[in-house]
């Protein structure tokens, strides 16, 4: 295994492929997808703490009044009534309503501002907010020189407040600053496992001495983008090339408590409006998983959607599925479904979200 | 990566042996290692006639599902059940209590189309490069 050319790489790479990681290509970056077994890994985030090498997300930093410079009108939330040293999470839409990208806002000072994006989309977000910031000089896109590191698990608290002093004052999608191994980190109580946890940002070049930090407790385990993958499915959340895309459109993705009908934004829909399909969730009777891809029949055979997302939950020890189907179906809690192609169908059912109910995420 | 030096092997990753006109099959170590955490075999039906080479199981890890095929034409006569309770013995024996199916083989002559463990070792060796 080798560091590939011609992805880019975290200033991890190299700490990835010597710890033994299976290093596959996401997003345009080369990243570890596991580094012992995705079941091992799922067992330690559920139950003790894990570390994922996120540096791949794009992060860009904004200056000025949200509503005069533009911001506001870019995110389907408000930004304008943030609270200091908040997050939150919102959408960006074009004209017509699609999703560009899932994204977070940080409010660092009153006109100052951090938004993380997804790895595939740095580009495209940044074309998008250069051309609808009213002055593309209050923008610059920071995502190669910010490194990423997620601290997630039950014990994630435990093992950072020896590190970082006082970070258990942070309540959750909230941050601030701390130091870990001298160097200034922005700390959010935010991330994507369902578990209590924390999204370290620090400079590039200090990220491998961060990393080793964390790693030198114990009780802490490198963790790949298999199972980060495998948490966020049983937690229902969507991912970007999946659930999200420019052809769904928010209410389409089960994603209008995120988007504020009383303020302006771009892509924002005629009111009433209605939508044929939606996102739903569903279990399969058996361990037999269903599959990005996958149609969706009803008990007559009929189609009536496509998986986005599918795995094999080991918290279920059942395989789940996340799909884009007929509102009736999607909205039916325990309706039968089945999942699989013309030839080969597997029973499942609808369910409510998430699969998971247990994390700590709010402890 | 192990290799039972007796068993027969597809480029497939399948691996079989033949005792009596009866062909024990599964995956090898290889293709365990490559597909992670098992979760998931779906048998064949016992009685079923399969080609050599025709794909009769499916396997899950946690990410995907791969095809298996049959290395030996023949009627599947037993299938290991004890793979829907407990998948995982893939990951843990696949050369022994991890075998998928047995298969009564209608052409002992098929078995040339097959690797020994000799030339499956080289077979990996230039998959890795």
């Amino acid at each position: 295994m080798s560091v590939e050319a011609s992805l880019y790489n975290t200033p991890l790479a190299d700490v990835h492929v010597a710890l033994g990681a299976k290093m596959v290509g996401f997003g345009g970056w080369n990243m570890p997808l596991q580094y012992e077994s995705i079941l091992a890994e799922w067992e330690y985030n559920r139950k003790s703490v894990s570390l994922f090498d996120c540096s791949h997300m794009g992060e860009f930093m904004i200056k000025g009044d949200a509503k005069s410079c533009g911001l506001d009108n870019l995110v389907t939330q408000p930004i304008a009534d943030m609270p200091l040293k908040s997050c939150r999470y919102g959408l960006m839409l074009n004209e017509q309503g699609g999703i560009i990208d899932d994204l977070i806002v940080y409010r660092k000072g009153p006109e100052d501002w951090m938004v993380v994006v997804n790895a595939a989309n740095i580009e495209k977000d940044a074309r998008h907010f250069r051309s609808n910031l009213k002055d593309s000089s209050c923008f610059e896109d920071v995502s190669l020189k910010t490194a990423k590191l997620d601290l997630q698990g039950p014990r994630s608290r435990d093992v950072l407040q020896c590190l970082s002093p006082g970070i258990e004052k942070l309540s959750y999608y909230t941050f601030d600053r701390f130091q870990i191994a001298g160097a200034s980190c922005l700390i959010s109580r935010t991330g994507y496992t369902g578990e209590l946890g924390y999204e370290i940002y620090c400079p590039w070049e200090n990220c491998k001495e961060i990393w080793q930090n964390i790693l030198n407790n114990a009780t802490v385990k490198p963790t790949g983008l298999g199972v980060r993958d495998v948490l966020r499915v049983e937690m229902c959340y969507s991912l970007y090339g999946h659930e999200l895309s420019e052809e769904i459109s928010a209410s389409e993705a089960g994603l209008d408590k995120f988007v504020d009908g009383n303020k302006e934004f771009i892509g924002k829909e005629p009111s009433g409006g209605k939508i044929s399909r939606t996102i739903g969730y569903f279990i399969s009777a058996s361990r037999k998983s269903p599959r990005a891809g996958n149609g969706i029949f009803d008990a007559a055979g009929r189609e009536i959607g496509i998986t986005t997302s599918g795995t094999f939950s080991p918290a279920l020890n059942l395989g789940i599925g996340i799909g884009l189907m007929e509102c009736s179906f999607a909205k039916d809690a325990a309706t039968q479904v089945f999942f699989g192609d013309a030839k080969n169908k597997t029973e499942g059912r609808v369910v409510k979200r998430p699969f998971y109910k247990n994390g700590s995420l709010k402890a | 990566m192990e290799i039972e030096e007796n068993f027969l092997y597809t480029k497939e990753h399948e691996w079989v042996s033949i005792e009596d006109n009866i062909a024990t099959m599964g995956i090898t170590d290889y293709a365990q290692g490559a597909l992670g955490d098992v979760t998931y075999v779906e048998l064949p039906e016992e009685e079923l006639e399969v080609e050599q080479f025709e794909q009769f199981v499916s396997v899950e890890s946690v990410k995907a599902a791969s095809d298996i095929y049959a290395p030996m034409a023949g009627k599947v006569i037993e299938v290991n059940r004890k793979l829907e309770e407990n998948p995982a013995m893939i990951n843990k024996d696949c050369y022994g209590k991890g075998w998928i199916a047995k298969i009564d083989v209608r052409d002992m002559d098929e078995s040339t189309n097959l690797m020994n463990a000799d030339e499956y070792r080289n077979y990996l060796d230039s998959l890795a490069h």
